[in-house]
């Protein structure tokens, strides 16, 4: 994990993640997307159920209980970065150690 | 406000078809297991995380297409030319399995019928056309985001058509397949531009600070000679 500290590429990578992600996310579209506009014009949206794990803290991008919008969904954002960023190093570091 | 659903939700598609979908998915990321480790090594692993962490951040920005309409980075391209194809299909699956589990976008049975449309639809098709239109042009490495920005453009509404073969197998609404069809590649094509730019654009940049370490190029990028010099 340290290398995302200490080389300069992926700490410049991890940034631009975290701004976009934790920052720029606000300014983000609220319409529809593509499949999601598509479902609500044909009608077949109303198909949709919650998923079974809607009612958890972070769901929809979002900290409940959390007002400010902006706070809210920065900070899941960056939150799913972390994340994001720890499963993923695992699995590719084991992978390439295998891989040898 | 952010517009919260990306994904294939839970009820759009029966739960047979979406356990379908879950073992080919399944089946699909033992093979990118498999495959990964021959792509990784000390220096791309690194490279792979943090291609996920930015598919995760880009794909929070929906940008508007059209009226009433966003779209958003599916990332399939943008991955394979980075880090290869089998990496990339893992680094796709993490992001919607996180996305699924921890933010509750893209349903859970509905899983398996998105990382079947993005991590193996999306990342192989434009893998596929990225080593099409490779062999073409010329070798430089201005051109790896020209390709990269085909291979984006036709993966939207390819991932698109993967959606309503899914439909058309197992939809839970009596909607024509043909309208969902015309609807849902139309839309995406739209979409596909904004994706193309995208990749093109984080293609360009990686390529002009490390292009040592992007697997689109690395396997045909001039070899350093050391020539004997006679004299």
């Amino acid at each position: 994990m340290k290398e995302f500290l200490q080389n300069k590429f992926l700490r410049a990578g991890l940034l631009v993640s975290l701004a976009i992600a934790g920052v720029l996310s606000y300014y983000a579209s609220s319409q529809p997307d593509g499949l999601e506009k598509v479902a609500e014009d044909k009608g077949f949206l109303d198909t949709a159920k919650d998923s079974v794990n809607a009612g958890t803290p972070l769901a929809d991008y979002g900290i409940t209980g959390l007002e400010n919008e902006r706070l809210s969904v920065g900070l899941s954002g960056i939150i799913g970065v972390i994340v994001t960023l720890i499963v993923a190093f695992a699995i590719f570091k084991t992978l390439a150690k295998k891989g040898k | 406000m952010f517009a919260p659903l990306l994904h294939i939700p839970d009820g759009f598609i029966n739960v047979p078809t979406s356990v379908i979908f879950m073992l080919l998915s399944a089946a699909g990321i033992a093979i990118a297991l498999r495959g990964a480790k021959g792509e990784l090594d000390d220096k791309t692993a690194p490279l792979a995380g943090l291609t996920t962490v930015f598919i995760f951040a880009a794909q929070m920005i929906n940008f508007p297409v059209a009226a009433g309409t966003s779209g958003h980075l599916l990332g399939g391209a943008l991955a394979a030319i980075l880090i290869g194809p089998y990496a990339a299909t893992l680094s796709i699956t993490i992001v919607l399995l996180l996305q699924a589990l921890l933010f509750a976008d893209g349903g859970l049975i509905a899983s398996g019928l998105n990382v079947f449309n993005l991590a193996l639809v999306g990342v192989w098709g434009s893998h596929l056309i990225f080593l099409i239109i490779r062999k073409i042009m010329p070798k430089r490495k201005n051109f790896i985001p020209v390709a990269g920005f085909i291979a984006a453009l036709i993966q939207v509404p390819l991932a698109a058509t993967s959606f309503v073969i899914q439909y058309a197998i197992g939809a839970e609404s009596t909607i024509p397949v043909s309208t969902v069809f015309t609807a849902m590649v139309s839309t995406h094509v739209l979409i596909g531009i904004g994706e193309a730019l995208v990749t093109a654009f984080t293609l360009s940049a990686v390529l002009a600070t490390r292009s040592d370490l992007v697997y689109g190029w690395k396997g045909i990028a001039p070899k350093l000679e050391i020539k004997k010099v006679n004299s």
